[in-house]
């Protein structure tokens, strides 16, 4: 019985779905996962998901709950028992959920810009807007971490899951472009960040291996550079 | 426990939905109004990464983001809960406020700004998104149940701020055939004592939206 009360419908290449699935091994929860080829979209996803029809919705005892970010704080709030994901401090807490925000409504889009870029000269302005991101967010980390491995301490927190679910695909980025996205120079702390939490034991199970999401993204690409074509006409 | 600041306008409704989490709270605070066209080097300072309001100040820190700050809140004042206590409540509330900002104020600003042929189909898009609202308040007298809750709190630019975009944005969105639930809610929710004291006076209002709309306008122009 307890396996079949968590359901995850996802797919491996999101960078969204696996914050769920870090959360839900932060917690030591055994789930389904429900692979999507999202071409077509499943009945199940369709009808956990009437609003936006997205990936990923967490079903626990058949009830969907959808957004990563607010899987993740729900994963935290119903498996209280376990280790936390968000700190118990408001501040800290509103800290976390700033710059997890700020991840998704900011530097996503910048990432996704890089992707989907007609050309140079595009290219080259959303690495620009990415790097700015990222330097904000070492400050954020230097800050946060008082020193710590993980913006969430001595172990991985909310803030690390939101941001670390891009890890894989910063390291495809990296390999498309040639280009160090996290380096020493401007991005010390996430740099070592970066290592400590792909090895983390919640994460280095389901992170994407660099080398087959890089595969996956020609598709993702092509999609995005057509969806950026069709606007700019 | 002093020391809580605003920084503020008295027409973003971003901004009052904060106050009126801190009047649930019975949270005393000093209001900063802010003018944004010259934005302050207090703003600068505490909201270095987006520039925006609200920013809450307490004992001397910023917090930003209205939804990020109404869950400081509530979790720092614990009298009149927000957020429901279950966690699949809890979290359907902040899936429904994420619509809102997202789809819905977007939605309705768009219709507003927009016009020609692009306007109709803003205007349906719009219609759309309150749809999903109308059907999430049926039955119920706030969002939150019997009191006023976190999603109200979110949500109640609806009553005062829509139509006033309505009117100077030309459009019908809120119909009583369509959308009697949420014209209920919305009457109970404005009338509420503590709610109505915070709203800006609605020709200051249109006053501000007119100005906002020229502008925007202006710049769609200017784009070759």
């Amino acid at each position: 019985m307890a396996k079949n009360d968590v359901k995850l419908i996802g797919a491996w290449p999101s960078p969204f779905v696996l914050r769920a699935r870090i959360a839900l091994n932060v917690k030591s929860v055994e789930y389904e996962f429900l692979q999507e080829t999202l071409e077509p979209k499943s009945e199940l996803l369709l009808r956990s998901n009437p609003v936006h029809k997205k990936i990923p919705v967490l079903l626990h005892n058949d009830k969907p709950i959808c957004e990563s970010l607010i899987i993740v704080e729900y994963i935290d709030e119903a498996w209280a028992s376990g280790p936390s994901i968000l700190p118990s401090d408001p501040y800290e807490r509103a800290i976390a959920r700033f710059w997890a925000a700020y991840v998704d409504e900011r530097w996503f889009p910048a990432m996704k810009g890089i992707l989907g870029a007609q050309d140079d000269a595009a290219r080259m302005a959303a690495v620009g807007q990415v790097t700015e991101g990222l330097v904000l967010l070492e400050e954020a980390f230097q800050k946060i971490s008082k020193g710590k491995s993980f913006f969430g301490g001595d172990h991985i927190g909310y803030l690390d899951i939101a941001f670390g679910g891009f890890l894989a695909w910063i390291r495809v980025t990296e390999g498309m472009g040639g280009i160090k996205l996290l380096n020493e120079t401007k991005t010390p702390g996430l740099l070592k960040w970066a290592e400590k939490f792909a090895a983390d034991p919640a994460v280095k199970d389901v992170l994407p291996e660099t080398q087959k999401l890089a595969e996956f993204s020609k598709i993702i690409i092509a999609k995005l550079r057509a969806a950026a074509a069709a606007k700019a006409k | 426990m002093g020391g809580v600041k605003l920084v503020a306008t008295t027409q973003s409704f971003f901004c009052t939905r904060v106050q009126w989490a801190l009047k649930l709270k019975g949270v005393e605070y000093e209001f900063i109004e802010e003018d944004l066209r010259n934005k302050s080097p207090i703003l600068l300072k505490y909201n270095p990464v987006y520039k925006k309001v609200p920013v809450l100040v307490h004992h001397d820190t910023p917090i930003a983001e209205s939804l990020v700050i109404l869950e400081y809140i509530d979790e720092t004042w614990k009298e009149n809960p927000l957020l429901p206590q279950d966690p699949c409540d809890r979290a359907a509330a902040r899936f429904w406020a994420k619509f809102a900002d997202e789809k819905v104020v977007f939605g309705v600003w768009t219709a507003c700004t927009m016009e020609g042929e692009g306007k109709e189909k803003a205007i349906e898009a719009a219609l759309e998104s309150l749809a999903h609202l109308e059907k999430q308040i049926e039955g119920k007298k706030f969002f939150g149940g019997e009191q006023i809750g976190y999603l109200d709190l979110v949500l109640g630019w609806i009553p005062h701020w829509l139509n006033t975009m309505e009117e100077v944005g030309g459009m019908k969105l809120l119909e009583a055939e369509k959308f009697p639930c949420l014209i209920e809610w919305g009457q109970n929710f404005i009338h509420t004592p503590l709610i109505k004291e915070c709203i800006p006076p609605r020709e200051k209002l249109i006053e501000y939206l007119t100005a906002s709309l020229s502008y925007l306008r202006s710049l769609a122009a200017k784009k070759p």
